[in-house]
């Protein structure tokens, strides 16, 4: 069982609730496949990935981003539950989409770069902690029904 | 995953940028990883203070980035120019090298936070290259 102080809780939703999530679904993912290139492998059929521009203008990748976090919002909805509400989704990721979980983590430090940019001075230390945590256990719910 | 002439421009060009407030950065950045990272204060535990914006980790971060100013600096060929540092790491700090990587986590969050707009996915992706780079060529006499 996961313990939220009352500082987490509030922090995370602070945090998603200030985020436009086509917006920052769409860059984080764009970052992701331009900072960590191979993961660009679970997107073969996605159109034109060739350069950063390619990326970052993609709507299909743009489209997936926001998908990516309309997902992390159950987390943030179910903050006391993480793991039964992505028991489903990570049976999806690793049976059907067979993506390597160290993906995840890739994943989740793009996105912590993105709210950082965004937050600017406000993503103190604490507040990172907080979002880092959440993230940690996200990234470990999705690779729970791995085997 | 070595830095290309691409690679190498961007982080020069950004550093430029980076370098006019590099004390504040490095401590920024060294006072979020005491937080994000507890574990890490255990190699500060002579430190009268250890708290974010102290005198101690302003100090030394502005240590940090006076390292990585030199790393920018020999850039083309890290394992040579940081070789003394890297010695200094392995027998006197001997910091465990897995914590290199903590560390530029927490400089990329800061750079993000500081250079919001410069901080594009390819100035990202050539600095975690970068400090990929660096953490190696300091991790190079380690054994």
């Amino acid at each position: 069982m996961v313990v939220w102080t009352d500082f987490e809780r509030a922090t995370i939703a602070d945090i998603f609730s200030k985020l436009d999530y086509e917006a920052v679904g769409g860059a984080t993912l764009a970052r992701c496949l331009i900072v960590y290139p191979w993961t660009q492998r679970y997107f073969g059929n996605f159109g034109n990935l060739y350069n950063a521009a390619a990326i970052m203008g993609n709507p299909m990748i743009a489209k997936h981003g926001t998908t990516i976090l309309h997902g992390l919002d159950r987390a943030v909805k179910n903050m006391d539950n993480i793991k039964a509400t992505y028991a489903e989704l990570s049976v999806l990721h690793s049976e059907k989409l067979h993506v390597d979980p160290d993906n995840f983590k890739l994943l989740s430090d793009c996105l912590t770069i993105v709210v950082a940019a965004q937050l600017g001075k406000a993503f103190s230390g604490e507040v990172q902690a907080a979002f880092q945590k959440f993230l940690s256990v996200v990234v470990s719910a999705l690779g729970k029904q791995y085997h | 995953m070595s830095l290309s002439d691409k690679d190498k421009t961007a982080v020069k060009a950004l550093w430029g940028k980076i370098s006019k407030s590099a004390d504040v950065v490095g401590a920024e950045a060294l006072g979020r990883m005491l937080v994000v990272y507890p574990q890490t204060k255990t190699y500060f535990a002579h430190w009268p203070d250890m708290s974010p914006g102290s005198e101690p980790v302003k100090a030394h971060g502005k240590k940090v980035m006076g390292g990585l100013t030199l790393a920018v600096s020999k850039i083309d060929d890290l394992k040579a120019g940081l070789l003394e540092l890297s010695e200094q790491h392995a027998f006197t700090l001997r910091v465990d090298p897995a914590n290199f990587k903590i560390l530029s986590h927490c400089i990329l969050v800061e750079l993000a936070t500081i250079f919001p707009k410069e901080f594009t996915p390819e100035a990202h992706l050539s600095y975690d290259k970068f400090f990929t780079a660096v953490a190696l060529a300091l991790a190079e006499r380690y054994r």
